[in-house]
């Protein structure tokens, strides 16, 4: 029984499951894509000013998506009480929690990934800055929002009112991040300054709290 | 063999589960011996599922002690333990093989034997291991005979099943009792919480009244308790 | 026990007579301000107060997590809300210092984003404690707050770098500080820790008077039905 072998299992049944239940899927594509349109809507900007709100605009909008995202991650599991199955098995906490988060991790970015194009083509927007490095403040802000999230949805499993006690838990704890990914994505909008602080500021984020998940996530598992 | 015999498989001391003010559980004694069919009977509230849950070591006990195959520590012995409860504990939009080569993998069972031992447990629920129907279109009588063989993929030396017999057609029923009873007879504990004990009346070796968070009575027969 | 707790709080009374007759007049009238200035003798010392809570918390909190004991939990649970007791008197303090004196009613001030963060994770932390059903809440608490305790550097440092890209009033004055001032701030948080200590001891004893009359409850529904 190998800890990568669980961590692989349990990811590929919940992409398998995931692509079998498609209109979850267009469903949140779709909602993505709302989202988008109404901040477009609330915040039209000039080119230039866009520039400079943008990096907090994009982010808010993934947070949006993401906390939907992340309200599902045990939904599944608790259907028929088939968390109480993998409780009940010898197989460790940690690779569920690993799979999870991998898995949400994966389904945020791709709604990510639908939501960029639209923002750039809403606001005209184009980097001043080196562009390249867009894409490891995505990777690093994104793993921020889903480790944390993962952890507190699973969390709030132990909890009345579920839906909103996941944000409730995993906002204030995120600013330090939020600030990151935002300063971060405006610096490179912009050009007017280096993002390096952020970028490292994301990075002891990500280190410090996917540690502590991975080594708390088996007692709120087990919490019941 | 006989030093297995002399070991209860599940002795409980004092055992008290308590959510917030409500008890379920009040004060449980008892120890049960190996290679028995036990019937936990009761009415609604009475601490069955939640008993049945803290020998699984999916609910903490409050208070008091239990020793489960041998160990005090929750999780020591999950993997000879098999639990079926009144939901399916399977995905719905996985066919049976596909649920039960997940678990499998939960348990270790090496990926060459991983085909054979799901085949073999759906035949033995005399279930069709290539039906590619999803679980959930599943009547619930086969959905519960899956259930079944999930529990018993990894060949568990204890056996717990909460109302297996709920809503399930009386064909289904029937074969359900007959195999909760060979897996008995293969050397099995297994504890059934059920309201419909006649089911199993045949086969039981204890029944064990419960009322109001407590063993109140332990007999041979249906119609022996005082309770 | 009970002696100590009327002598703190005939102490805490003297102190905060006299911190506040310091605060109000021993103390200098700033120079550009006026008078306005003084709520820093109260906006101060409570931040402090609120940040010497929020390390307890963390601290029974941890020794909750390695030693699962009772009193740790309390503590935690006391600590918490006193601590965002103190951490409101900040906010509010802030901003009517604020007004005044620039014109705005907030600032991304160090200190005052600093406490709006610790401010919002310790009330979500009482939240968790209100809405959690789990049966290990204590576990489920104890486990936020050291989140919590390991997000606050990163918090430092965020609104440390932001404040220097986004300069911004800073409240509470930057540059030397009067002597006078000196001594007189150090009485409030003298007085305020005082009286802190003793809102906390109070809210323990309550909270340990609580949890035994729920035992007894529970005691009682565990003798229902006793034979």
């Amino acid at each position: 029984m190998s800890f990568f072998a669980i961590t692989r299992a349990t990811l590929t049944k919940d992409i398998r499951l995931e692509w079998r239940s498609k209109d979850a899927i267009n469903a949140m594509l779709f909602f993505s894509l709302l989202v988008v349109v109404i901040f477009s809507f609330a915040f039209d900007p000039t080119a230039e000013e866009s520039r400079r709100i943008a990096g907090g605009l994009v982010w808010v909008a993934f947070l949006f998506a993401a906390i939907v995202a992340l309200n599902q991650t045990w939904a599944r599991e608790l259907r028929n009480q088939v968390l109480d199955a993998y409780r009940v098995s010898p197989a460790p906490a940690t690779p569920l929690f690993i799979a999870k988060a991998v898995g949400n991790f994966m389904f945020v970015a791709v709604l990510e990934a639908l939501m960029t194009p639209l923002f750039v083509a809403f606001y005209k927007l184009r980097a001043l800055g080196p562009a390249w490095q867009l894409l490891p403040i995505a990777v690093l802000g994104t793993w921020a929002l889903v480790v944390n999230g993962t952890f507190f949805a699973a969390m709030s499993l132990r909890t009345r009112a579920r839906e909103i006690m996941l944000p409730l838990l995993l906002f204030p704890l995120s600013i330090p991040a939020l600030l990151g990914m935002v300063n971060a994505t405006t610096a490179v909008l912009t050009g007017e300054s280096s993002p390096t602080f952020w970028i490292a500021l994301l990075v002891a984020y990500d280190v410090v709290f996917t540690t502590a998940c991975l080594l708390m996530f088996d007692a709120v598992l087990e919490a019941e | 063999m006989s030093e297995t015999q002399s070991t209860p498989v599940v002795a409980a001391d004092g055992l008290i589960k308590q959510f917030g003010r409500f008890a379920a559980l009040r004060g449980v004694t008892g120890e049960f011996a190996a290679g028995k069919l036990y019937v936990i009977l009761g009415d609604n509230g009475a601490g069955k599922t939640t008993l049945l849950r803290t020998i699984a070591g999916l609910a903490h006990a409050t208070r008091g002690k239990i020793s489960v195959l041998g160990s005090t520590d929750i999780g020591a012995s999950r993997a000879q333990i098999g639990y079926m409860a009144h939901p399916s504990l399977l995905y719905d939009e996985m066919s049976g093989m596909e649920n039960l080569r997940y678990f499998s993998e939960l348990y270790g069972i090496p990926p060459a034997d991983v085909d054979k031992r799901c085949r073999e447990a759906i035949h033995a629920v005399k279930l069709d291991p290539d039906l590619d129907r999803p679980v959930g279109q599943y009547s619930q009588g086969m959905r519960q005979r899956m259930s079944l063989a999930r529990a018993l993929l990894n060949d568990p030396k204890l056996l717990l099943l909460d109302e297996p017999f709920s809503n399930v057609d009386a064909r289904s029923a029937a074969e359900m009792a007959v195999l909760v009873a060979q897996a008995r007879d293969r050397g099995k504990t297994v504890f059934v919480v059920t309201h419909q004990p006649a089911q199993l009346e045949a086969y039981a070796d204890e029944f064990i009244w419960m009322e109001l968070g407590r063993i109140v009575d332990r007999t041979a027969t249906l119609q022996g308790s005082r309770a | 026990m009970k002696r100590g707790f009327t002598l703190l709080a005939i102490a805490t009374a003297l102190l905060l007579s006299f911190a506040l007759y310091a605060a109000l007049v021993i103390a200098p009238t700033e120079q550009t301000m006026g008078n306005v200035q003084r709520i820093f003798y109260y906006h101060v010392p409570s931040a402090w107060v609120a940040f010497e809570l929020f390390l307890i918390n963390f601290v029974a909190s941890v020794f909750y997590l390695i030693r699962r004991s009772t009193k740790a939990d309390i503590l935690a649970l006391v600590s918490a809300e006193v601590g965002v007791v103190f951490c409101t008197v900040v906010l509010i303090t802030g901003p009517i210092w604020a007004r005044p004196v620039w014109g705005i009613w907030w600032t991304w001030d160090l200190r005052l984003t600093l406490t709006l963060v610790l401010w919002l994770i310790y009330v979500s932390y009482l939240v968790l404690r209100r809405f959690s059903t789990s049966s290990q809440t204590p576990l489920l608490a104890a486990v936020l707050a050291v989140f919590g305790a390991l997000d606050v550097p990163l918090v430092y440092f965020s609104i440390w770098f932001f404040r220097t890209q986004h300069p911004a009033p800073v409240i509470g004055g930057g540059g030397s500080l009067d002597p006078r001032m000196g001594w007189v701030l150090l009485y409030n948080w003298i007085a305020f820790m005082c009286l802190a200590w003793l809102v906390c001891w109070t809210r323990y004893r309550l909270e340990v008077a609580q949890r035994a009359v729920h035992e007894s409850e529970a005691m009682q529904s565990l003798m229902e039905g006793a034979r």
